[in-house]
């Protein structure tokens, strides 16, 4: 009986499998969800959704289903409240960009505009310079380019010079569709464990508990090491704000599982390129920075280098002095890299970007040639061959 | 089956989906996952359940360290071997040995139990999985004695995490899931009041007004939630003080009063001064 709904909710993205179904139906006839619509909703939720992530997803799914409506997936997805479009903005704007939406008459002006034009607009839409929509050339809407813009149901990525992406829905920052969690990150990430033995003894050594046993002329010594533990050391450099801002989300994944999994892990940020210094913390970028030699002098060569960047960039913010969109550099980023991959001969860069994109971007094309072609995409193939390259 | 409903306890308030969620796990004896914030009453939660329906409660605190062995059962063979050299009696069985735990003491329960395993990811990543037939089939075999324990009621287990690892899908297949939302403004009310029957309306009113503004204080690292506004409600009885600091008559005390119980991080209260600063200059009475 619940079939079309449990087809739906795969439709909409959702892992739901057989086994939940099944289970479902069990519930429901033993009388769980006898009296009413909310306790069938709380059962089936309850039944169906495995992370939180999917809530709000099924809630929709739920709605749409039970209202009858016939309503295409696609269009679930598409109402963005204007308050949520304000707070985003807000939190995750940098200086210049704010600077940007000023060109428009600065933010309010950018949001009404964008509020009143969702009101007139009622269809879909493609193409043209008025309607939101995709491939346009007005301020809303993906795959366009007007610098100004703002990103309206975009998967990808093309023009980087939009305001911020706003994908989907306030949930959007509990929502997962991502091909890599991190739990796959982690498994992939464990192959780069080298055990060695430091700490408490606190564990039988069988074999030199045998052999000093038989040397003890059968009078048992109990001979203990300490438990191993994973000694390998990582260096992590991500890429953040600007064109990053798509892939936040995959770089908080690899970052959560990146510290869990090791002990040794030091990581900085930087912002489109590696020059003259770094930052651990990017409330407090400009005032506490560490200067990237110390960091080459600090941290020993046997660490291993992971930079995670898109490398989209305009080509002088590499190979030229004073490039960089930030500051003014003195020297260029390239050189900077060449020290960083000097001290550090195991390094690789992961680019969140797929790989079929590369061939598209200068800078990318640049970085590679600097990287010895040690760019991996960040999916968990690419991870698998990037975990190869450093061991 | 199940011949009792849980419905919340006179000391624990359960939404209408938190109750239907522990439900239908009793009934169709199935794990049940439960998320959400930390201190929103997800570890009272299985408390909670074995009170109100009247069963022991077996607790697993699990550790990074901890392995899913360790749940079943130990076998300690290095006191074997000590016996053995010691020339002890107790060496020719090898159960006496074999340390049962703490899965093992459920399914001996002579009636049905109620199992907590506590946060479950703190655990290695494989830990889940390697509990998959165990939670399944209520089952195991000890490979020593050549002995399948088998539970003799399935217990209610109730599993917690904190979102610090993902669980395996396999393993999300056998649980019903809850996430313990964080509560709005009415049964947060609720809940102060099963904790703190006698607490005058108008300051339980400024309380929670005040709790929930400094949990809309944006860039906390760790924002208040349940556990902290009972203990700060604790306090604030404790020292008797009145509804109106807490609203902030007189300019001087808009910061409320001991809000080091809400805010547990350094950073945060650092933050929260400064706001404070902050609104006092822009809005100077």
């Amino acid at each position: 009986m619940l079939l079309p709904f449990f087809y739906m909710l795969r439709e909409g993205g959702m892992k739901t499998s057989i086994t939940e179904l099944l289970t479902l139906l069990e519930a429901m006839k033993r009388g769980l969800a006898g009296q009413s619509v909310d306790d069938f909703y709380f059962l089936a939720r309850t039944t169906l959704v495995k992370d939180e992530s999917e809530l709000d997803r099924f809630d929709r799914i739920f709605g749409a289903y039970f209202k009858g409506v016939e309503d295409s997936l696609a269009d679930l997805f598409q109402e963005i409240p204007e308050e949520w479009l304000r707070r985003q903005a807000e939190l995750n704007l940098t200086e210049e960009e704010r600077a940007q939406i000023e060109a428009l008459g600065g933010f309010e002006e950018l949001m009404r505009a964008l509020q009143e034009r969702l009101d007139e607009q009622n269809e879909r839409h493609e193409g043209g310079s008025k309607w939101i929509g995709t491939a346009g050339t007005s301020p809303f809407g993906a795959y366009g380019f007007n610098p100004e813009g703002v990103r309206i149901g975009q998967e990808g990525s093309r023009n980087r010079s939009a305001v911020k992406v706003w994908d989907k829905r306030e949930y959007r920052n509990l929502d997962d569709s991502l091909e890599l969690g991190t739990r796959n990150i982690k498994v992939a990430l464990r192959r780069l464990r080298k055990f060695a033995r430091e700490g408490a003894a606190d564990q039988l050594d069988l074999d030199d508990t045998i052999d000093k046993t038989a040397r003890n002329a059968g009078l048992l010594d109990i001979r203990m090491v300490p438990e191993r533990h994973n000694a390998i050391k990582v260096l992590l450099c991500l890429d953040i704000g600007g064109s990053m801002d798509d892939h936040v989300r995959i770089c908080e994944e690899m970052f959560s599982a990146a510290r869990t999994e090791f002990k040794h892990l030091e990581y900085f940020y930087f912002h489109n390129f590696i020059y003259e210094s770094l930052w651990k913390d990017n409330r407090r970028r400009h005032s506490e920075k560490t200067p990237t030699l110390d960091i080459a002098h600090k941290y020993g060569s046997d660490y291993k280098l992971i930079f995670v960047g898109d490398a989209t960039m305009s080509p002088y913010e590499i190979v030229y002095a004073g490039g960089s969109v930030e500051h003014w550099n003195e020297e260029p980023g390239a050189v900077w890299i060449k020290r960083l991959l000097n001290t550090y001969p195991k390094a690789v860069w992961l680019n969140p970007e797929p790989r079929d994109r590369w061939d598209y971007t200068p800078s990318t094309k640049l970085i590679r040639e600097l990287m010895d072609e040690r760019m991996y995409p960040l999916t968990i193939a690419g991870l698998d061959d990037a975990i190869r390259e450093l061991h | 089956m199940a011949d009792k409903k849980f419905t919340g306890t006179s000391s624990y308030i359960a939404t209408d989906d938190l109750t239907m969620a522990v439900n239908a796990a009793v009934t169709l004896q199935r794990p049940i996952l439960i998320k959400g914030e930390p201190g929103t009453g997800k570890t009272q939660l299985a408390i909670e359940v074995a009170r109100s329906l009247g069963k022991p409660l077996h607790e697993w605190h699990i550790k990074s360290t901890t392995k899913a062995q360790q749940g079943l059962y130990e076998y300690d063979a290095v006191a074997r071997l000590r016996d053995s050299q010691l020339g002890d009696d107790r060496v020719h069985d090898i159960g006496n040995y074999i340390l049962r735990g703490k899965i093992w003491e459920a399914f001996d329960s002579d009636e049905q139990p109620v199992l907590l395993i506590d946060e479950i990811d703190k655990a290695d990543i494989e830990f889940p999985n390697d509990l998959l037939r165990e939670l399944d089939r209520m089952e195991f075999y000890v490979y020593e004695t050549k002995k399948l324990v088998e539970a003799k009621h399935r217990p209610i287990i109730v599993i917690t995490s904190n979102n610090e690892k993902e669980l395996p899908d396999a393993f999300l297949r056998r649980c019903f899931f809850h996430y313990i939302k964080f509560p709005d403004q009415d049964t947060m009310a609720d809940i102060v009041d099963v904790h703190f029957p006698n607490l005058k309306k108008d300051l339980l009113a400024e309380a929670l007004n005040a709790f929930y503004k400094v949990r809309d204080v944006r860039g906390l690292k760790k924002k208040p939630s349940t556990s902290e506004l009972l203990d700060w409600i604790k306090l604030l009885l404790a020292e008797d003080i009145p509804p109106e600091v807490l609203r902030g008559d007189g300019n001087r005390n808009a910061i409320p009063p001991l809000y080091g119980a809400l805010l547990k991080n350094e950073q945060d209260v650092h933050l929260f001064e400064q706001l404070v600063f902050l609104d006092r200059r822009t809005n100077p009475q």
